[in-house]
């Protein structure tokens, strides 16, 4: 596949936005693996964590995970998805959007430890609001972070413990994460601002 | 430019599945621990109840005091409006307030039309005279589809006072919108002069209709409308329209049993029906709160509501 493709069901509105594939699938695939090792290290077997994705792609990167750490492991890991729609600073920007799906396992959060998963870092206000909706939930014993993608431009005070990709960027760049459950192929896109 | 809920044909087929879609989300926060959402923080949602409505009126506080927002109950009975104050008046005290979003119940059909032309926030009909009441609709609509999934050709029947009900009048345009097919069945003198414009079916004969039904709403006998003679006796009308054991038995298996309530029990619905697990009384009551949960936030939510008509000034 070229670099430049795009998604079928995603025609790109500009031709000359220009599209650069800086992640196929199998760096995707190594990426996950080595964190999915990462946690179990540093959570030391991984015996109380909970995984919860951020919809949409979140969700499905937090899948994979599980089932990493499940093949590693041998026992299965929780994992859910929390939607921070409700929770995000910038909703009176925009007009009101669809919500997504909170789906906590029937273990719950409460005295786990979490790792929410997003597919790219950028300022940190998805995850601020992940915070705020997770404490509204229950109260995990810690919560950690993974990414796909971290491109900087942080613009609150949070970092990521777990990365599968530092990606410099210009703020105005967009970095798009492609997984096959919802986009038909794995990549991680960055294209060019106008 | 206003954005606004009064009727429920005001809503397309996509506003109405993302605000059933929505509440379908929002449901599972009446199991959590904080049963709230900082969503409409800082916002105003001003209650306005020129009739007596106990169930709708804490209904919509609680949705909106579960989305965080400042809620101001406003009711006729010992306030200005008693005093004579006319609904522009009032109108122009609550824009003076600064509401956000106003839900408004008024005898006089066409009331939240006539105040949505002089506020600034987004009206919601909480129910105006024999006219409309579109949020009992949806919240019918989302107790249907959690019952019986997709309403796409699924058969309802809504029996009762149809003349006064604002209820029949809002569900058929929404169900009609769904892709559902409505059958209205009322004694001749129960039905108004125009329904034969309405998007659905009408009938007479009860037993007739009940075979082919998947839903069976009940609508309640309004005494208190029941000024001219429209049917002999109570008792005769329970005989002839009314849902007891036997006729619930004539229902497919799978079908459900519905009631905006309050419930005359022993005229419209028997007490073993009522109390049926095929019944969906108790249920609407929990989903109202979700599906206005869900209409506040799309009308309130953003920088412009994402459902909803867009009317313009002297309309």
């Amino acid at each position: 596949m070229s670099a430049a493709s795009v998604p079928p069901h995603r025609p790109s509105p500009d031709s000359d936005v220009s599209h650069k594939a800086v992640l196929e699938a199998p760096d995707i695939r190594r990426a996950l693996t080595r964190i999915a090792h990462e946690i179990l290290e540093r959570t030391k077997g991984g015996r109380d964590i909970v995984l919860l994705g951020i919809p949409t792609r979140g969700v499905t990167l937090a899948a994979r995970l599980a089932r990493r750490i499940e093949e590693v492991e041998g026992h299965p890991v929780p994992q859910g998805s929390l939607d921070v729609t409700m929770y995000r600073d910038d909703l009176r920007m925009r007009p009101a959007r669809a919500l997504g799906r909170t789906e906590l396992p029937p273990e719950g959060v409460d005295d786990r430890l979490v790792v929410l998963i997003d597919d790219v870092l950028f300022s940190g206000r998805t995850v601020r609001a992940a915070l705020d909706a997770l404490n509204d939930l229950g109260r995990p014993r810690a919560v950690q972070l993974a990414t796909l993608v971290d491109r900087g431009h942080r613009e609150l005070p949070i970092r990521a413990d777990y990365v599968g990709k530092n990606l410099p960027t210009s703020a105005r760049e967009t970095v798009r994460v492609l997984v096959e459950e919802v986009d038909g192929r794995d990549a991680v896109l960055l294209e060019a601002g106008k | 430019m206003k954005h606004h809920l009064i009727s429920a044909a005001d809503l397309t087929k996509d506003d109405a599945l993302l605000i059933l879609d929505t509440a379908e989300e929002l449901a599972s926060i009446a199991d959590r621990p904080i049963k709230k959402l900082p969503t409409l923080r800082g916002r105003t949602v001003v209650n306005l109840f020129f009739e007596d409505s106990t169930r709708t009126r804490i209904s919509f506080e609680a949705a909106a005091k579960r989305l965080s927002a400042d809620v101001i109950n406003f009711s006729a009975k010992g306030s200005s409006v008693s005093k004579g104050e006319s609904l522009k008046d009032t109108a122009l005290t609550l824009e003076a307030m600064g509401a956000d979003g106003v839900v408004i119940r008024h005898g006089a059909s066409g009331a939240p039309h006539r105040l949505a032309n002089w506020v600034r926030g987004s009206v919601v009909n909480a129910g105006d005279g024999t006219h409309e009441h579109p949020t009992q609709a949806l919240l019918d609509a989302y107790t249907m589809r959690r019952r019986l999934g997709d309403l796409d050709g699924r058969r309802v029947t809504i029996v009762g006072d149809i003349l006064h009900s604002r209820v029949a009048r809002s569900n058929v345009l929404l169900l009609e919108t769904l892709g559902a097919e409505v059958t209205l069945v009322a004694p001749p003198t129960l039905f108004p002069v125009a329904v034969g414009t309405w998007p659905c079916e009408i009938a007479y004969d009860l037993d007739a209709v009940l075979p082919k039904t998947d839903v069976v709403m009940m609508l309640r006998v309004q005494q208190e409308r029941m000024n001219a003679a429209y049917f002999p006796t109570v008792r005769e009308y329970s005989r002839r329209y009314g849902l007891d054991g036997r006729r619930m038995a004539a229902l497919p298996q799978h079908a459900v049993v519905m009631h905006p309530g309050p419930m005359n029990r022993g005229v419209e619905i028997a007490a073993e029906v009522a109390d049926s697990p095929r019944s969906t009384i108790v249920e609407q009551v929990a989903n109202g709160v979700t599906v206005r949960m869900a209409v506040l936030y799309l009308l309130l939510g953003g920088s412009q509501p994402a459902v909803g008509t867009t009317r313009l000034e002297g309309e």
